[in-house]
């Protein structure tokens, strides 16, 4: 990459993390899908699957997922730097934010206006994250391959039906994967 | 003042470690240090916290050090608190980038990732219903039943949606779009309410 390029790699990369943590309200499994679809869908800096198999190691890691998933997403994309970048963005904006909520929580939060604004971005997001799981399952259903698609309908019931710590999933589908999933075809 | 940044940095650092499972079912972890380890925090102050994360950008682990460092050594302590509580994070998901890079295209490695991604790909389709739910029904998870449509919200998820299947517009000016949507359909609808 040329030096001008890099530059605005990296302020793009920074923006775009940034807003999307400073727009995002709960972090985990909201950020994520906003992040794939800036990353891979708009941007093409990672493939699809690259994105998927980061958040799977982001996901089996101790700490905060999306603050995991922006740190291995920013090294894959580019080292080091990349990684700080992305890691500052995703941080700073809760950082701030609680910072300065004892001055003004009040209005922002009791505030009407405020609040239907904020709203509405939850509909928005909510939006992206329909159009992200819609086109991801639909790929998965594409492949016809009985494991992963058992998996989904699985780890769906077992995390939403059944209410199973998430941890003993991942170990199970970890498991599942080790020795049954090696080959190509499921890549 | 120093050893207080430091011992901040070092109980946050292991909050982080122990933080498994991510989202809500880190919750009782960061609860457990935060007010029975260390006595950082009271019951109340941790429920303001929760609260708090719902409506406010970023993981309740972050918004936690966040507020608990500022409450104990201001803007100082709040940098400290959450340096300590990336940190593990940062050096564990080194490590698994460079197993990835290494050994991530075939063989065990290769298998437990494929064992994962549909795992993934479920977790980012549930979110997609209880967010789904939670705006247009004002409910909370996919299995209660819906007592009320909010139609404002429910007609900005559908322009935001059609605009991010069409490509009109990028993600973040999604987000700002339907912001905007938000603040005018809810106030119309509160003007004609009376």
């Amino acid at each position: 990459m040329a030096a001008e390029q890099q530059k605005s790699f990296y302020w793009e990369l920074f923006k775009s993390t940034f807003l999307i943590s400073a727009f995002t309200v709960g972090g985990g499994y909201v950020i994520i899908p906003l992040l794939k679809a800036k990353f891979v869908d708009q941007y093409h800096w990672l493939e699809d699957k690259e994105a998927l198999d980061m958040v799977s190691l982001a996901q089996t890691a101790p700490g905060v997922v999306a603050v995991n998933a922006s740190i291995i997403m920013g090294l894959r994309m580019a080292g080091w730097a990349g990684m700080l970048t992305a890691l500052f963005a995703t941080v700073l904006p809760p950082l701030v934010t609680i910072s300065l909520i004892a001055y003004c929580y009040d209005f922002a939060v009791g505030n009407t206006y405020v609040h239907y604004c904020l709203e509405g971005m939850q509909c928005g997001a909510t939006a992206i994250i329909i159009d992200v799981a819609y086109n991801l399952l639909r790929k998965e259903a594409k492949k016809k391959l009985f494991l992963p698609l058992a998996i989904i309908a699985g780890t769906f019931a077992a995390n939403y039906i059944l209410d199973l710590n998430i941890m003993y999933i991942i170990l199970f589908n970890a498991l599942l994967g080790c020795f049954f999933m090696q080959g190509t075809r499921y890549n | 003042m120093l050893n207080l940044l430091i011992d901040l940095y070092i109980s946050f650092f292991l909050v982080g470690l122990v933080c498994v499972g991510g989202g809500y079912a880190s919750v009782p972890l960061i609860q457990k240090q935060v007010i029975d380890l260390h006595g950082w925090l009271t019951v109340q102050e941790f429920m303001d916290i929760f609260a708090i994360s719902q409506m406010t950008p970023g993981p309740i682990g972050i918004n936690a050090a966040t507020f608990v460092g500022t409450k104990l050594a201001g803007v100082a302590g709040a940098v400290a608190a959450t340096l300590g509580f990336v940190t593990p994070s940062v050096l564990i998901m080194s490590v698994l980038a460079y197993i990835f890079a290494k050994y991530g295209d075939v063989g065990p490695v290769r298998g437990i990732l494929n064992g994962l991604r549909p795992a993934v790909v479920a977790l980012i389709g549930g979110a997609a219903l209880v967010f789904t739910a939670m705006v247009v029904f004002g409910d909370v998870g996919i299995r209660g039943l819906p007592e009320r449509i909010n139609f404002c919200n429910a007609a900005v998820v559908l322009i935001a949606y059609v605009i991010v299947k069409k490509k009109i517009l990028g993600v973040i000016h999604t987000l700002l779009v339907s912001g905007l949507l938000g603040l005018l359909f809810n106030s119309l609808a509160a003007f004609f309410r009376g």
